[in-house]
């Protein structure tokens, strides 16, 4: 059984700084790769100067929404502007499709994240914090609460109190308001902002919410210094590495932490050792599912969140996903299109009803019942759904969904033509079955019920 | 041994009072125990945690890993989401499928597997993920399939 395949592709390493394929996962190795020493020295500080360090490093959200997280902290009021307690949410809710970075971190180096949290905290002035995770996630569970155990016996937490929360199985609930919902014991609906949680987060207190990678890059931004890690990368707004996320049809796949700015072409053939097989690169699902699919010819682009954003791309959670030329597009869409309408929340119509059109369009086209009309109307559902709703998950099929008609209308097209795919069953992706075609379990015979 | 209702106070104990927080561990440990959340287990779980089964019930019935139906005492969960499905996740789908005889949803007769499509589990660099009682087995071929099943059944 192959494990992910975990690797600092280009110095320097932060986030994996002192892993070398034995996982940091006890407090004496994480220790002797100078861990905690940070915590030490940022405790000795005044909070502000803290937080001020965090916006002169420019660390961007790495969840997605790449906000910069120094400013977001900063909009937090202190104890003595408010009478509430003031809370840390991290976000290790990991599910965007292609997105396994979190998980790794929590295996590999769950003390740095500790670490991070415990320096935010600090930043902050909050004495709570809750590690919202996964529910699929159990190892990632265990390895972590071991070590949260381990720091705590060692005196290390303080006055912080840390809960690893456990989800149970949505992916909305990665959507910071869904998650406080969730948190407080409900349905897991995102919220309307504002307030922003900043001010009314969890129990309508000031809560300051960041992905597990973003604190976890927290304390080596200090052990560099903030001057010194505004430079890495692509400054000034992508500084710093990043846990790139490769998949697909690629050689070598797995978490390789490199700087923003090498681009997708030399992360896909020289880290990932390039498409397998002699078969050519289709497209790239860029930053996750939730956005448009890249094309060849933009390959060149540096990762960085400027360069991508000028051809109309996001970073999202560093996920870079190659399709060959074997899988079809239209397959692809529809997988994509299957997701979101499985995750809708139902709170918002036009993400609720949308999703499913978006589907049943899909399906169309792949079945070759479709017409040039049902393309734009496709682009028109999609349309009718960016922007529109509570949060970005309508956006999120939307996207790439009409990323995929845009950019390959003629293989849609080939499929109006054709009356069906012209794969004829040979893709990768052909007949891919989704959860929500899934219905409730089919009835247990009562005597097996215990 | 600690019964239910005092596993859930401590539980209720790791938020603020007054809050709801517990309900999805709490739902989680009621699962555990009753294999399922049938009508007794969310009634259970509302009178320990002072809520009514119907809220249970709400909040049970938005989670994918929460069951208000009957399943089967093990469940085998095959990622098809894009990256494990660019690989082999049909062909191991299918293999499960063939192995226990029973379609994604369904149920072995003897009420002992569960076979489950479920999205993307983050394991996308070594597909096909499968969970087997929520413990990932990453890269996972066709030939696999007959084994995993015989792990489950034996284990």
């Amino acid at each position: 059984m192959a494990e992910t395949r975990v690797e600092v592709a280009e110095g320097p390493a932060l986030v994996l700084a002192g892993y070398d394929d034995e996982p940091l996962t006890s407090l004496a190795a994480y220790r002797a790769a100078g861990g905690y020493d940070q915590l030490e020295q940022a405790r000795a500080q005044d909070p502000q100067a803290v937080i001020q360090e965090l916006i002169e490093s420019n660390l961007r959200g790495r969840g997605g929404a790449f906000f910069p997280t120094g400013r977001k902290a900063s909009f937090i009021p202190t104890p003595d502007k408010i009478a509430k307690p003031i809370y840390i949410t991290v976000n290790a809710d990991e599910s965007e499709p292609g997105t396994f970075k979190d998980r790794e971190i929590m295996l590999k180096v769950p003390h740095r994240l500790l670490e991070g949290c415990l320096i935010a905290a600090h930043a902050i002035q909050s004495k709570q914090v809750y590690i919202y995770i996964r529910g699929e996630y159990s190892r990632e569970y265990e390895v972590l609460q071991a070590a949260l155990d381990e720091a705590r016996n060692a005196g290390l937490v303080g006055g912080v109190d840390i809960v690893i929360h456990r989800g149970a199985g949505a992916y909305i609930c990665g959507e910071e308001t869904a998650l406080l919902e969730s948190l407080e014991g409900k349905r897991g609906q995102p919220r309307s902002k504002p307030p922003f949680p900043a001010i009314s987060g969890v129990y309508a207190a000031p809560t300051l919410i960041n992905n597990v990678e973003s604190i976890t890059t927290i304390p080596p931004i200090l052990a560099v210094g903030p001057a010194e890690f505004a430079q890495i990368g692509s400054p000034p707004d992508s500084t710093g590495t990043r846990l790139f996320c490769l998949s697909g049809n690629v050689e070598r796949p797995g978490v390789y932490e490199a700087p923003h700015g090498i681009t997708v072409r030399h992360l896909i053939d020289d880290i990932g050792g390039g498409v397998p097989g002699g078969h050519t690169l289709k497209a790239v699902m860029m930053g996750g599912s939730s956005f448009p699919v890249m094309t060849p010819d933009d390959l060149d682009t540096p990762l960085d969140a400027d360069s991508l954003g000028k051809k109309g791309y996001f970073i999202g959670s560093g996920v870079v996903t190659v399709i060959d030329e074997r899988s079809c597009i239209v397959q692809f869409a529809l997988r994509v299109a299957q997701f979101y309408m499985h995750e809708s929340c139902g709170k918002c119509t036009p993400c609720r009803v949308g999703t499913r059109w978006l589907v049943q369009l899909m399906r169309a086209v792949e079945d070759g019942t479709a017409s040039e009309r049902d393309l734009d109307l496709t682009l028109d559902v999609c349309d009718r759904i960016i922007g529109k709703c509570l949060c970005v998950l309508g956006d999120s099929a939307a996207m790439p969904v009409a990323s995929c008609v845009t950019k390959f209308r003629d293989e849609f097209r080939a499929h109006l033509e054709h009356g069906g795919c012209p794969f004829g069953g040979d893709s990768q992706l052909a007949g891919l079955f989704a959860p929500v075609d899934q219905h409730a379990h089919s009835a247990v015979p009562q005597e097996a019920l215990v | 041994m600690t019964s239910f209702y005092d596993e859930v106070q401590e539980l209720r104990a790791r938020y603020p009072e007054g809050t709801r927080s517990a309900i999805l561990p709490a739902l989680r440990l009621a699962q555990e125990k009753h294999g399922w959340l049938s009508r007794r287990a969310l009634e259970e779980t509302a009178e320990a945690l002072e809520l009514t089964p119907a809220y249970c019930y709400s909040v049970a019935s938005f989670y994918d890993m929460l069951h208000v139906e009957p399943i089967g005492q093990h469940t085998i969960e095959v990622c098809t989401n894009v990256c494990c499905g660019l690989v082999n996740a049909q062909a191991v789908l299918d293999a499960f499928e063939q192995e226990l005889g029973v379609g994604p949803g369904e149920t072995t007769d003897d009420g002992e597997i569960t076979l489950r499509a479920v999205e993307c589990l983050g394991g996308c660099s070594t597909p096909t993920i499968v969970a087997v009682d929520h413990r990932y087995r990453q890269s996972v071929t066709p030939e696999d399939v007959p084994s995993i099943v015989a792990d489950v059944r034996g284990g």
